[in-house]
């Protein structure tokens, strides 16, 4: 019996999984129907009652998220997804929304209706064309349907949703800097408190949401809490997207109980790549601090990848073999967190600025040994000291690969310039054998 | 208030009001709004920066302070068709890098140049959320899968020869970057029902749950 519980994914395989009549086939928007008969209230306590957390990083309770909005207070109050899907190795939104953008909109309807918001937005990157037109096209079929505009389905609830596209800025993923963007300023992080449940979109009372977890309101409203707290693991509950990627036979999306391991999501997917073994890898995106083999049986939970010294992060599983140069790997990630620092604070903006330059030293063989607590050093000004988690985020690669590959850096400058033939851990040079 | 610079029609200045008509407040509607000037002009021109001033009340530093912002707002004029190739770690490693090499020596072009006969402009991307489809190459923010150095050679010498080749996961044929720019700027062009669904590694957790891989 497979670990696999497709959800999310059930239905993906039909040509026609992105339509509204392909979604209302397997019971689409039933949700939404018996969400609107309960009371808002009730609404928010099953989505709590049911642990779902946030599945953009962070893994806070989306329920409590939602309880924060102040109710009775006068005020607009808002929705907004963020589908700004762009942390390196993250890949799971995107496929989704091309594949069924209405379980999106339909959890976006009852999100709003619990938290009492007219007006929703969907902040999508700037980057998928194929993406926007689906969601265009859903959101375009919702309002036909009467499941969005004034009045839905005659129960007195108004709701407008707009699909908001972004432009290329990575640092739009940081909810405050989406906020700050969708009013049309430069994405750059604001101070928080307030947080964006006080005073979120136009400083109105907002939330903020990924994807993914507005996704998987739909199927806990139809199931129910029970069944959904009966998968995964005690502290995180439910099933999500597994996301592998690199060096393995086959990648691919997989949808499993949370607490799920590396190990058993290669027996079940062919492996890595053939005739080759795991190096290093990523738990949840470029952000999150590498692992190596010795976390192969990590349970993926919220909980366990924490106490291992990394985080669950977007469960983007990217997967490099021993042809893969870590000081390569790093180096472009850094040069990434160099490019899209908003510059608002200094040990972002300069801090990264030198990661680079003396990362790139060290590639050509050009530093020394002292260059490395040089490094360390400075990724302990970003860490924690940085604004927002941009620098965190830059700081994680450089301090876990100097912690687990520390002698590959040596080999750098002993080698004079990089031991590796980039050649060889190209796709084009394996024989794909599993595939 | 001043009136909008002759070179825009009736047409485009109503489109760009149903934009700023999609949110409460005006100033939300600047991205989309550029992302329009881009679909008309290629690229964010001086006049287009200055008729979303007027329309939002806005002085030109301002929205320019914007336009810069975000790399995907362009000071130059993006070929017909834009090719970014994913550089990002995963793909770079995957073989990204030699295939933007390839495509430089190729095209005879840098990062973000064009070429001559304003065909192909080239640029090397971050990570596009396609990862295990690695390594990826974009046409006017389109997914073409799972390429080599050779494909992507192929790929720009259609594009030149204006061949309209189907992306991967997309519409029967590639837009042009002005068709793409009018989607990102919130217009439906139609073609939401053109394309596959998903790609095998997509599929792949659930096919192997239903049995249908081993
Ligand atoms: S690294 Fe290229 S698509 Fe993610």
């Amino acid at each position: 019996m497979s670990k696999l519980t497709p959800v999310l994914s059930a239905h993906w395989d039909e040509p026609d999984s992105f339509t509204l009549a392909g979604y209302q086939r397997h019971g689409g928007y039933n949700a939404m129907k018996k969400a609107l008969d309960m009371d808002a209230d009730a609404v928010i306590a099953l989505v709590k009652d049911s642990g779902l957390r946030g599945r953009g990083g962070a893994g806070f309770p989306t329920g409590n998220k939602w309880g924060f909005i102040p109710q009775g207070d006068n005020k607009d109050h808002y929705l907004v997804v963020n589908a700004d899907e762009s942390e390196p190795g993250t890949c799971k939104d995107t496929p989704l929304l091309m594949a069924n953008p209405h379980v999106l909109v339909e959890g976006v309807i009852i999100a709003s209706y619990a938290i009492r918001a007219k007006h929703a937005f969907i902040y999508i990157r700037g980057e998928v064309t194929h993406v926007t037109r689906r969601l265009l096209q859903a959101i375009e079929d919702a309002y036909k349907a009467g499941f969005l505009g004034k009045n839905i389905l005659g129960k007195g609830f108004d709701l407008e949703l707009t699909l908001h596209i972004g432009a290329g800025a990575y640092i739009c993923g940081e909810e405050t800097a989406l906020l700050d963007s969708l009013e049309g300023f430069r994405g750059q992080p604001r101070l928080r408190p307030p947080f964006p449940a006080i005073a979120g979109l136009y400083a109105r009372p907002t939330v903020v949401n990924n994807v993914e977890s507005i996704a998987s309101v739909p199927a806990i409203i139809e199931k129910g809490a029970e069944w959904f707290t009966s998968l995964g693991t005690e502290k995180s509950k439910g099933f999500t997207l597994y996301s592998l990627s690199g060096h393995v036979n086959n990648p691919g999306q997989f949808e499993a109980p949370l607490g799920i391991t590396l190990r058993e999501l290669l027996e079940l997917s062919g492996g890595v790549r053939s005739g080759h073994r795991l190096k290093f890898w990523t738990p949840g995106g470029s952000s999150t601090p590498i692992f190596t083999d010795a976390h192969l049986d990590t349970p993926l939970d919220y909980e366990s990848v924490s106490a291992a010294g990394s985080m669950l992060g977007t469960k983007a599983l990217q997967i490099f073999d021993e042809t893969t140069c870590v000081l390569r790997a790093v180096l472009r990630w850094t040069e990434f967190y160099k490019h899209e620092s908003c510059g608002k604070c200094t040990p972002c903006r300069e801090g990264t600025w030198w990661l680079v330059q003396i990362l790139r030293d060290l590639e050509n063989g050009k530093g020394t040994e002292a260059d490395l607590a040089k490094l360390l050093d400075i990724c302990d000004n970003l860490l924690g000291r940085s604004f927002c988690a941009l620098g965190d985020g830059a700081a994680s690669p450089i301090m876990s690969s100097i912690k687990y590959f520390r002698g590959e850096y040596i080999a750098h400058l002993t080698n004079g310039g990089c031991p590796f033939d980039p050649v060889a851990a190209t796709l084009f040079a394996s024989s794909k054998a599993g595939a | 208030m001043a009136s909008a610079p002759k070179t825009f029609d009736e047409n485009f200045l109503s489109r760009l009001d149903a934009i700023i008509a999609r949110y409460p407040r005006s100033r939300s509607a600047i991205m989309p709004m550029l992302h329009l000037v881009q679909a008309r002009e290629g690229y964010v021109t001086a006049e287009g920066i200055e008729v979303i001033a007027q329309k939002l009340d806005l002085t030109t530093a301002e929205v320019n302070a914007v336009a810069s912002f975000y790399t995907q707002y362009r000071r130059t004029p993006a070929g017909e068709y834009h090719v970014g190739v994913c550089t990002n770690t995963l793909c770079a490693i995957m073989g990204g890098d030699a295939i933007f090499s390839g495509l430089k020596d190729h095209l005879g072009i840098e990062n973000n140049e064009r070429t001559a006969d304003g065909k192909v402009s080239l640029e090397h991307i971050e990570c596009n959320a396609a990862c295990d489809y690695a390594p990826v190459v974009m046409v006017n923010w389109e997914f073409f899968d799972n390429q080599t150095v050779e494909s992507a050679k192929t790929l720009v010498d259609d594009l030149r020869a204006g061949k309209k080749p189907a992306p991967t996961r997309g519409p029967n044929s590639v837009p042009t970057f002005k068709e793409a720019s009018e989607v990102l700027a919130g217009f439906n062009d139609g073609r939401a029902n053109e394309g596959i669904q998903a790609g095998d590694p997509t599929l792949l957790g659930l096919k192997i749950a239903k049995g249908e891989r081993k």
